[in-house]
């Protein structure tokens, strides 16, 4: 029996996943995987440890979606924090990357898989995001995107960069809050959730 | 805050932190609300960023295999270094919130949910021994022959008492837990001093067939055998 759960809130989900219920962290992984699985890939660059990550966080959900409180944070940015996590985990076991060049290109765009409408909304906010991430100093741009796009530590970036552990915190407090503002001042539609109301 | 704190936060926030640091930032969210409502902001900033990113879409077996993975497990046991390591959540929150969720699907809402856990770490470990038996799905709920109340009794013979509407222990008293197995003598099982419309107390002995919990009125700090007749009996377990 497919239940359907489209009209429910990710928060409301998360409470059903916290009763045991499967299909509801199947629909959590249908509006949020593809975020999820897009940072666990940018963390890891490799499809086997991101698709890795992006199981791990959504078992924890699964595990710990009793913990979840939604005062404290959207149920949305709570999953991509718990993928985040095991990505960073993975990535800082993986020796591979330490030999890599520092790579902060952007990727072309990805190949499209959810609706239309879900394609276009994804693809507004990924050129939103990146359109403030670049109105962003140098500097501090470079320590946000070391740190959550390379999985870095801010002990190794003051090391690799040849800057000192406190210009490093310093920088990736004044990146996270310059964005903050870019992002309020911006936002429209008070939420980045990859999903349409329809 | 001052701007180190306010620093710490935000390299919390991107996973960017060295283990001391963490630490702090850990011990400061459990404290601090004014720190969890600067978390839950910048947290939005970084999750902001996971949107940014361009790549490839995961396979379409991904989906299963996590479902087939949350099957394989039981849900909603959860483990106090998942706690820790949920990073969006503060621990003393997420207790609360796990205790109030475990009550509410054995109908005993308001058991963790009005209760003040910003004290110690100890209500902490308390009230984590308390929700791993509620959220066990084998547990048991054993009527009580004094009292009004219920003993819920995990499988390994983890338990908790659950009383409603205890008057608080008088001045310079406690309420004191004891578990008695056959004609042994009881065994203390922790002390609590009711102050909530429902109480959730741990018992700290393992509760096996046949065994009674009861609860004493006793001088402040506890005795090592009950000076008084008890005033909670449960039904043998």
């Amino acid at each position: 029996m497919r239940k359907d759960l489209t009209h429910l809130s990710d928060e409301a989900l998360v409470a059903l996943v916290a009763r045991g219920d499967e299909t509801a962290l199947g629909e959590l992984y249908d509006r949020v995987g593809r975020v999820a699985y897009g940072i666990a890939f940018r963390v890891l660059r490799d499809d086997r440890l991101a698709e890795d990550a992006v199981q791990e966080g959504f078992l924890a959900v699964w595990r710990s979606a009793a913990t979840f409180r939604a005062e404290r944070a959207k149920a949305s940015t709570w999953i991509v924090t718990l993928v985040h996590r095991r990505a960073v985990d993975l990535v800082r076991r993986e020796e591979r990357r330490r030999t890599e060049p520092l790579d902060l290109e952007q990727r072309d765009a990805p190949d499209p898989v959810g609706s239309a409408e879900d394609e276009a909304w994804l693809g507004f906010e990924r050129e939103r995001v990146q359109r403030l991430l670049r109105m962003l100093p140098d500097a501090q741009r470079e320590a946000l995107e070391l740190a959550y796009y390379g999985g870095y530590s801010q002990a190794e970036l003051a090391e690799r960069l040849g800057v000192p552990l406190g210009t490093i915190k310093s920088r990736m407090f004044a990146g996270l809050s310059r964005l903050r503002e870019l992002l309020d001042d911006t936002e429209t539609e008070g939420s980045w959730t990859p999903r349409l109301t329809s | 805050m001052d701007a180190e704190t306010h620093e710490l936060i935000a390299g919390y926030a991107l996973d960017a932190l060295d283990a001391d640091d963490e630490a702090r930032v850990r011990e400061l969210l459990a404290t601090s609300e004014e720190a969890r409502e600067e978390l839950r902001a910048l947290s939005e900033v970084a999750a902001a960023m996971a949107t940014a990113t361009s790549g490839p879409t995961p396979r379409p077996e991904l989906r299963g295999r996590i479902l087939d993975g949350a099957r394989a497990e039981p849900p909603a046991v959860v483990s106090l270094d998942e706690y820790r390591r949920s990073r969006a959540v503060p621990v003393l929150g997420a207790v609360a919130a796990i205790a109030a969720v475990a009550a509410l699907a054995l109908g005993l809402w308001g058991a963790g949910a009005s209760r003040d856990l910003d004290d110690t770490r100890a209500a902490l470990d308390r009230q984590q021994a308390a929700t791993a038996v509620l959220s066990d799905p084998d547990a048991r709920a054993i009527g009580l022959e004094t009292g009004d109340g219920r003993l819920v009794v995990g499988e390994d013979g983890s338990a908790v008492l659950v009383m409603n509407g205890m008057t608080p222990a008088p001045d310079g008293k406690t309420y004191e837990v004891w578990v008695a197995a056959g004609d042994d003598a009881p065994v203390r099982a922790g002390l609590f001093d009711a102050a909530h419309e429902r109480d959730v107390v741990p018992v700290e002995e393992p509760v096996h067939a046949g065994s009674v919990v009861m609860v004493t009125v006793e001088p402040a700090g506890g005795v090592d055998a009950p000076t008084s007749d008890p005033i909670v009996v449960s039904q043998p377990a």
